[in-house]
C-alpha cells in the first residue's frame, strides 16, 4: 500500500516538474535572449548610431539609413493594407451574412495568408509586382525604359502589405464586433441607412480596434526580412530613398547583411548587436501599444 | 371620427420555421397609447418590431399578410424602409445613447436627414429635449457624454433622439422596464403627453403601466392577439377568459 502511494506521489511530483520546467525554459531562452542582446547593444545605442550613415565599407558609423528604410515601408505599407484590411472587416461584419458562402470564402483566405511562409510572399512579389505590373508598367508609360519592373520601395510596401493583411482584418473585425447591436438599431431606427450607421456609429467605436490593428500589423511588417529581399531592400545606399521607384534600406535585412555579407563579420559585431537592438525595442514598444488598446477595447466589450 | 394609423390584416411571422405571430388582425387609432401586454414570447415584441420594419434586420424572419401605415402597405416592395423609419420612430428597452455628446445624440437624426444649420439643430436639439421633459436637467451640459446621464435620464434623452426626427408614431418596446420607480413615473408621464401629438405603441410587461398610461389594450398569447379593446374594458370586463386570468395574475 504505501509503495504504491508513494509511486503514484512520485509520479504527480515528476509531471509537475516536467511542466514547470518546460514553462521555466522559455522563459530563461528569452531572458538570456533579452540579456545578450542588450548587453550587446546597449553600448552602441546612441543617437548618433540611430542618426548616422554607415561609414568605412559598412564597418563603422550608424543606421539611419536602415531605420529610415523601415519607416517609410511600413508607412507606405499601411497607407495599402489599413483601408483595405478595415474595408474588408467592414464587409464580412456589416454586410456578409454570417454563414455564407462567400464570407467563409473570405475568412478561409484571410486564414490561409496568415500561415503562408514570408518567404513566398517575397516571390509572389517579385513575380507579381516587379515582373507583371511594374514590367507592364514600364512599356505601357516608359516606352520599354526600366523603371518600375526592378526591386523598389512600392513594390516591397505593397508585398508586405499583403502579408500584414490578415492581421488588420482580424483586428478590425474583433473590434466591429464590440459595437453592440443595440446602438446599430438605435442609427437605423431613426431612418438611418446602413452606411450612414457604419460611418456615424460603427466606425468611431472601433477606432481603437483599426489602430492595434495597424499598430501590429506595423510591428510585424518592420521586423520581415524575407518580403523585401526580393522586392526593394538594399544592401548599401548612400542616399535615402527620395522616390517610389527607389530601394531602400531595413533594419532586418541590414542585420542579415551584417552578420552575413559583410566584409568583417567580427568587426561589424557591435552594429549587429545594435540593429538587433533596436529592431527589437521598435517591434516591443510597439507591440505594447497594441497590447494595452486591445485590452482596453476587451474591457469595454464585458463593461 | 378616430383615425386609425396603423392597421394589420391576418399578420403572420415565421423566424425559420417557427411561428411567432399567428393570424394577427388589428387597428390601432392615431393619437391614443395602445399597450400591447403578455406573458414573454407571446410576439409583442416581434409585432412592435414589424411596424418600423426593424425585423428586416434577422434573416431568417419571414412575414404574410398585411401591415398598412396610413392606408400605405409598408411590406410593398417600393416602400423606402429608410422614410418609413423615419415616420415610424422607436424607443428601446434599453437605453441606447451613442457615445456622443446629449447635444449630437439628439442632433443625429436630423443631420443624417441632411440639416447641418447649427441654429436649425439648436432649435432642433432644444424642443425635443423640452418635449422629452428632460431639457431642465442637461441644457448645461448639452456637449457632455451623453453616458454620464443615468438610466431614467438615457431613457428620456433617447424619446427625445427620436422625437428630434419629428415622427408620426413612436414604438416603445419596454421602455420603463429597466428603471426605477421614480423614473418609470416620469416616462408614464411623458407618454401621457407625448400622446397629444404623436400615436403610441408600446410593450409593457407591467400591467399597472398598461392600466394607467393606455387608451386601448392588446392582449398577446402564444402569437395570437387573444383580446383588444379600450383597456378599461379589458381590465374591468374583458370578454375572454384567458385575458382575466393573465390580467389578475394566475398566469403569465
Amino acid at each position: 500500500m504505501i509503495l504504491k502511494r508513494f509511486k503514484r506521489d512520485a509520479k504527480g511530483f515528476f509531471f509537475e516538474g516536467l511542466t514547470l520546467v518546460s514553462a521555466l525554459i522559455i522563459i530563461t531562452i528569452l531572458i538570456v535572449m533579452l540579456v545578450v542582446i542588450i548587453i550587446g547593444g546597449k553600448s552602441m545605442f546612441t543617437w548618433e548610431f540611430l542618426t548616422s550613415f554607415p561609414t568605412e565599407g559598412m564597418t563603422q558609423g550608424g543606421i539611419f539609413p536602415a531605420l529610415f528604410g523601415t519607416a517609410l515601408m511600413v508607412i507606405i505599407m499601411s497607407i495599402a493594407a489599413v483601408p483595405f484590411g478595415v474595408i474588408t472587416a467592414i464587409y464580412l461584419t456589416e454586410y456578409a451574412k454570417e454563414n455564407s458562402v462567400i464570407a467563409r470564402s473570405i475568412r478561409f483566405a484571410v486564414r490561409t495568408l496568415a500561415v503562408i511562409p514570408s518567404i513566398i510572399f517575397g516571390l509572389f512579389g517579385l513575380g507579381f509586382f516587379i515582373k507583371f505590373v511594374g514590367t507592364g508598367m514600364d512599356s505601357a508609360f516608359m516606352g520599354g525604359q526600366l523603371k518600375w519592373g526592378q526591386p523598389n520601395i512600392l513594390w516591397a510596401s505593397l508585398t508586405m502589405a499583403l502579408l500584414t493583411l490578415p492581421v488588420v482584418i482580424v483586428s478590425v473585425e474583433e473590434a466591429l464586433k464590440t459595437i453592440p447591436r443595440e446602438l446599430r438599431e438605435a442609427s437605423l431606427a431613426l431612418g438611418a441607412t446602413k452606411w450612414q450607421t457604419i460611418r456615424r456609429v460603427v466606425l468611431p467605436g472601433s477606432y481603437s480596434g483599426i489602430m492595434t490593428g495597424t499598430i501590429l500589423a506595423v510591428s510585424r511588417g518592420a521586423g520581415e526580412v524575407a518580403p523585401i529581399l526580393f522586392t526593394g531592400a538594399a544592401y548599401y545606399l548612400a542616399t535615402l530613398p527620395g522616390s517610389l521607384s527607389d530601394q531602400f534600406m531595413s533594419l532586418g535585412y541590414h542585420i542579415y547583411i551584417m552578420t552575413t555579407q559583410s566584409a568583417n563579420v567580427d568587426q561589424t559585431l557591435p552594429i549587429q548587436f545594435g540593429t538587433t537592438l533596436v529592431l527589437l525595442l521598435l517591434t516591443f514598444s510597439l507591440n505594447i501599444v497594441a497590447i494595452i488598446l486591445r485590452y482596453r477595447i476587451r474591457r469595454r466589450r464585458i463593461a | 371620427m378616430i383615425l386609425q394609423k396603423i392597421r394589420t390584416e391576418n399578420m403572420y411571422l415565421y423566424y425559420g420555421n417557427k411561428m411567432a405571430l399567428n393570424n394577427v388582425s388589428i387597428s390601432i387609432p392615431e393619437k391614443q397609447v395602445t399597450a400591447l401586454i403578455g406573458p414573454s414570447g407571446c410576439g409583442k415584441s416581434t409585432f412592435l418590431r414589424s411596424l418600423n420594419r426593424m425585423n428586416d434586420l434577422i434573416d431568417s424572419v419571414k412575414i404574410e399578410g398585411n401591415i398598412f401605415v396610413d392606408d400605405i402597405n409598408i411590406y410593398d416592395k417600393n416602400i423606402d424602409v429608410v422614410n418609413l423609419r423615419k415616420k415610424v420612430g422607436m424607443v428601446f428597452q434599453k437605453s441606447n445613447p451613442f457615445a456622443k455628446s446629449i447635444f449630437d445624440n439628439v442632433a443625429y437624426g436630423p443631420r443624417i436627414n441632411g440639416n447641418n444649420n447649427k441654429s436649425e439643430l439648436k432649435e432642433i436639439v432644444e424642443k425635443s429635449l423640452r418635449d422629452a421633459a428632460i431639457w431642465d436637467e442637461v441644457k448645461d451640459r448639452l456637449h457632455d457624454s451623453a453616458m454620464g446621464l443615468s438610466g431614467g435620464q438615457q431613457q428620456r434623452l433617447c424619446i427625445a433622439r427620436t422625437l428630434a426626427v419629428d415622427p408620426e408614431i413612436i414604438l416603445m418596446d419596454e421602455p420603463a422596464s429597466a428603471l426605477d420607480p421614480i423614473s418609470t413615473s416620469k416616462i408614464e408621464e411623458l407618454i401621457f403627453q407625448l400622446k397629444e401629438n404623436f400615436t403610441i405603441v408600446i410593450v409593457t410587461h407591467n400591467m399597472q403601466q398598461a392600466a394607467r398610461i393606455s387608451d386601448n389594450t392588446a392582449f398577446f398569447y402564444l402569437g395570437e392577439l387573444i383580446e383588444y379593446n379600450k383597456t378599461k374594458k379589458i381590465y374591468t370586463n374583458p370578454d375572454k377568459k384567458q385575458t382575466e386570468d393573465y390580467i389578475s395574475g394566475r398566469f403569465g
